[in-house]
C-alpha cells in the first residue's frame, strides 16, 4: 500500500447516491418524458486528508455528482454521510451552517465570480454571511487570504474582469477557503485554464491543500491531470462509478476495460515505454436510454453475452481496488493482451 | 466546443467592460431622439417643480381678469372656465401628474420586483402561484380595473397612485421572473448558497443588481402608462378631484370651450402627449443603450 496513504478515517461516505434530472422533450401532442440518470446509484468512501481524483469523458456526471454531495442540488435517493451524519436530512439552518466545512471551486473562472463585487466583496461575503469578521479584522482576513492564494492583496478592490483567468480561479480558491473548510470539491478547476498556467494553479491547490489538511473532490476530465495530485482516482462512466482505487494501481494495473483504454491513450512521459493506442469505438450513449447489462458493453472490447444481461456491481477485486465489470483485467495484464487471449464477441 | 464557449464567455465579458467604459450617457447621445428626449424630460420637470416658485399666482384663486380671459402678461395662458389662471394651473397640475406618474412607476417596480424574484427564485409552488397571479391579472382589461378601484376606494392622490401601480406591475414582474431564471443559473450565484447565503441575501446582493438595467428600462416605459392612466381616469372625472389640478381633469372640462377657448385642451393634451412620448422614446433607447450586444449602426 501507499505509504503516504492519508488516515484511513472516513469523512465522507455515499451510499446510493442518486440523482435523475426529467426532461421533457416532444411536440404539445406526443409530450415525452426521459429521464437522465446523470449519477446512478453510486456509493464510495473518501477518507479525511486524501484528494480522491474523479475522472471521466464529457456528460458522464462528475459536476452533477460533486453538486449533489454538497447538497447544491437535491439528491433522487441515497445517503451522504458527512462526519457520520446524513446531510441529506439537515434542514436549511443546519445546512447552511454546514456550508462552512463543505466548499467547491468552479471550472469557469468567468462565471463562478459576481461580476459587480470587487474581489475583496467576494471574498468578504464569506465573512459577512456567517457573521466571523467584520470592518478591519474582515479586511484583514481578506488580504491574508489573498496573499495565500499568491494574488497582491492591495488589489481587493479590483473587479474580476481586471484578472486573468489564473487569476480568477485564484480568486475563486480563496473564496473557497476562506472560511476554513474540511472538504473541497474541484470541479476541473484547471481545465478552462492557458496550459501555462494550469500547471501554476494545480500546484497551489497541492500545496494549500497539504497546508490546511484539507480533504478534496478533485474533478478532471482525463486521467493525466489527476495523476499527480490524487491519493485515489474513482472513473465515471455514463453515471457510475466503474473503477475506484489507489492511483498507482490504476495507472500501473487497471482492472476495468475502460479505464485501461483511457490510459492507452494518456501519453507516456517515457518515450521509450511504448504503448498500443487502443481507440474505443462508437460514441458514449446518451445517458437518457444506456444500454442494458454494463452500460460500457456498447464500447467495451471485452464484452461479452454476460454483459448484456447483468449489471456488474462495483466489487473488491483486488485489496483496495475496486471495479464493476463481470471480466476485469489482471494485476499486470495489458487490455491488449487480454483482447488477444480472449477473443471477443464484437469483434 | 469547450474552447468555444469559453470564448464567448470571454467575448461577453469583455464587451461589458467596454461598456462600462463607453459610459451609458455617451451612448444614448448616439440616438438623438433619446437624448432629445432625455433633455426634454429632465426640462420639463424643473420647469413644473421650480416653476410654481417663481410663477406665483395661485393657482386655484379666481383672478381679476373673470372666465376665458385671453392671453395677457399677467395671464399668459389666459384664464379658464372659472377664470383660474391657465398657467399656474398648468404648472401645478404638471406636478401632480408626473409625481402620480413617478409614484406609481416607484410602487410598481416594487411589486413587480419582489413578485419576479420571488416567482424566478422561490421554488416551483411560490413560482406556480405567482406567475398564475401574474397572467390572471394580466388578463384582466387595465382600464376597467382601476375604474372599478377607483370607484370601490375613492380618487385621493395616494388612491389614484396605488391603483394605478396595481394595475401596471404585471410587465416588470415577468421581466424581472424572466432574468431572475436566467441569472439564478450562473456558477457565482450557486456559490454563494454554496456559502450559506440565505435566500433573501442571494435575491438582494446577487441576482437583482444584474437586473437594475432591465428594471429601469421597464420603469421608464412605466412611468409613460402611468401618465396616460391617470389622465384618461381624471378625463372621466374619476381620478384626482378639483380643485386640485392635473393635467388630465384640466383636459375634462375644456372641450366645451374647444371653440371658445381652444388652449385650455390643447394645452394639456400637448403636455401629456409630449411628455408620454418622450418617456416612450426614451425607454426604448435606454434599452438599446443598456444591452450588452449594443452595437453601433
Ligand atoms: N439540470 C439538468 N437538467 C437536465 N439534465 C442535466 C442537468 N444537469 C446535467 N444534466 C445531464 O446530466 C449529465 C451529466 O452532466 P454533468 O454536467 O454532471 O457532466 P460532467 O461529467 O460534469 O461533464 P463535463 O465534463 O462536460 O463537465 C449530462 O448528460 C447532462 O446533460
Ligand atoms: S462487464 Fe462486460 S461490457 Fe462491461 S466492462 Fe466488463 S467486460 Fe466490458
Ligand atoms: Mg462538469
Amino acid at each position: 500500500m501507499n505509504p503516504n496513504q492519508p488516515s484511513k478515517e472516513p469523512l465522507l461516505k455515499i451510499e446510493n447516491l442518486k440523482k435523475h434530472f426529467t426532461v421533457k422533450s416532444g411536440g404539445y401532442f406526443n409530450k415525452k418524458k426521459k429521464v437522465i440518470k446523470a449519477v446512478d446509484d453510486v456509493s464510495f468512501t473518501i477518507y479525511k486528508g486524501e484528494t480522491l481524483g474523479l475522472v471521466g469523458e464529457s456528460g458522464c456526471g462528475k459536476s452533477t455528482l460533486g453538486r449533489n454531495i454538497l447538497r447544491l442540488q437535491e439528491p433522487s435517493g441515497g445517503k451522504v454521510y458527512f462526519n457520520d451524519r446524513n446531510i441529506l436530512t439537515y434542514k436549511n439552518r443546519e445546512l447552511r451552517k454546514l456550508r462552512k466545512q463543505m466548499q467547491i471551486i468552479y471550472q469557469d473562472p468567468f462565471s463562478s465570480l459576481n461580476p459587480r463585487f470587487t474581489i475583496g466583496q467576494v471574498i468578504g461575503e464569506m465573512y459577512d454571511i456567517h457573521g466571523f469578521a467584520k470592518g478591519a479584522e474582515k479586511e484583514n482576513r481578506v488580504k491574508e487570504m489573498l496573499e495565500l492564494v499568491g494574488l497582491d492583496p492591495s488589489r481587493n478592490t479590483s473587479f474580476p474582469h481586471e484578472f486573468s483567468g489564473g487569476q480568477r480561479q485564484r480568486v475563486g480558491i480563496a473564496r473557497a477557503l476562506a472560511l476554513n473548510p474540511e472538504f473541497i470539491v474541484a470541479d476541473e478547476p484547471v481545465s478552462a485554464l492557458d496550459v501555462s498556467v494550469q500547471s501554476q494553479v494545480l500546484n497551489l491547490l497541492m500545496k494549500l491543500k497539504k497546508d490546511l489538511g484539507l480533504t478534496m473532490l478533485f474533478i478532471a476530465h482525463g486521467l493525466n491531470v489527476v495523476r499527480h495530485i490524487s491519493d485515489r482516482v474513482g472513473v465515471m462512466y455514463l453515471g457510475k462509478i466503474v473503477e475506484l482505487s489507489e492511483t498507482d494501481n490504476i495507472f500501473d494495473s487497471p482492472a476495468h476495460p475502460y479505464t485501461a483504454a483511457l490510459l492507452s491513450t494518456v501519453p507516456e512521459v517515457d518515450p521509450r515505454l511504448k504503448k498500443e493506442r487502443i481507440i474505443l469505438k462508437g460514441e458514449v450513449p446518451s445517458p437518457a436510454s444506456p444500454p442494458s447489462g454494463c452500460t460500457f458493453r456498447t464500447r467495451c472490447p471485452l464484452a461479452k453475452e454476460r454483459c448484456k444481461a447483468e449489471v456488474p456491481g462495483l466489487t473488491e477485486v483486488r485489496t483496495n481496488h475496486f471495479v464493476s465489470c463481470h471480466y476485469p483485467l489482471e494485476d499486470g495484464q495489458t487490455l491488449k493482451e487480454v483482447i488477444v487471449s480472449r477473443g471477443s464477441v464484437n469483434s | 466546443m469547450e474552447v468555444s464557449t469559453q470564448s464567448t464567455i470571454q467575448a461577453d465579458v469583455k464587451t461589458q467592460v467596454k461598456n462600462k467604459k463607453s459610459t451609458l450617457l455617451s451612448r444614448l447621445r448616439e440616438n438623438r431622439v433619446t437624448y432629445l428626449s432625455l433633455w426634454f424630460l429632465v426640462l420639463i420637470h424643473i420647469v413644473v417643480f421650480l416653476g410654481p416658485f417663481l410663477w406665483t399666482v395661485n393657482p386655484e384663486d379666481l383672478q381679476q381678469a373673470g372666465a376665458l380671459a385671453g392671453w395677457s402678461l399677467q395671464h399668459p395662458f389666459g384664464t379658464d372656465d372659472l377664470g383660474r389662471d391657465v398657467f399656474a394651473r398648468m404648472l401645478t397640475g404638471g406636478r401632480v401628474t408626473l409625481v402620480v406618474g413617478l409614484g406609481a412607476m416607484l410602487c410598481s417596480l416594487l411589486i413587480g420586483t419582489v413578485i419576479g424574484a420571488c416567482a424566478g427564485f422561490m421554488g416551483k409552488v411560490v413560482e406556480a402561484v405567482l406567475m398564475r397571479l401574474t397572467e390572471a391579472m394580466m388578463a384582466i382589461p387595465t382600464f376597467f380595473f382601476v375604474l372599478v378601484a377607483l370607484t370601490v376606494i375613492g380618487t385621493s392622490p395616494l388612491m389614484v397612485v396605488l391603483v394605478i401601480a396595481f394595475s401596471s406591475w404585471m410587465e416588470i414582474a415577468r421581466v424581472v421572473y424572466g432574468e431572475t431564471l436566467k441569472w439564478k443559473q450562473y456558477e457565482f450565484v450557486e456559490a454563494a448558497n454554496a456559502s450559506g447565503a440565505t435566500p433573501f441575501r442571494i435575491l438582494t446582493r446577487y441576482i437583482i443588481p444584474q437586473i437594475i438595467p432591465s428594471i429601469i428600462v421597464a420603469g421608464t416605459l412605466t412611468i409613460a402608462g402611468a401618465i396616460l392612466t391617470e389622465s384618461a381616469i381624471s378625463y372621466l372625472g374619476l381620478g384626482i378631484q378639483p380643485p386640485t389640478a392635473t393635467w388630465g381633469n384640466m383636459l375634462q372640462n375644456s372641450q366645451q370651450y374647444i371653440w371658445t377657448a381652444p388652449i385650455l385642451g390643447v394645452l394639456p393634451g400637448i403636455a401629456i402627449t409630449v411628455v408620454v412620448l418622450a418617456y416612450n422614446f426614451l425607454g426604448d433607447g435606454l434599452r438599446d443603450a443598456l444591452d450588452p450586444k449594443f452595437v453601433k449602426k
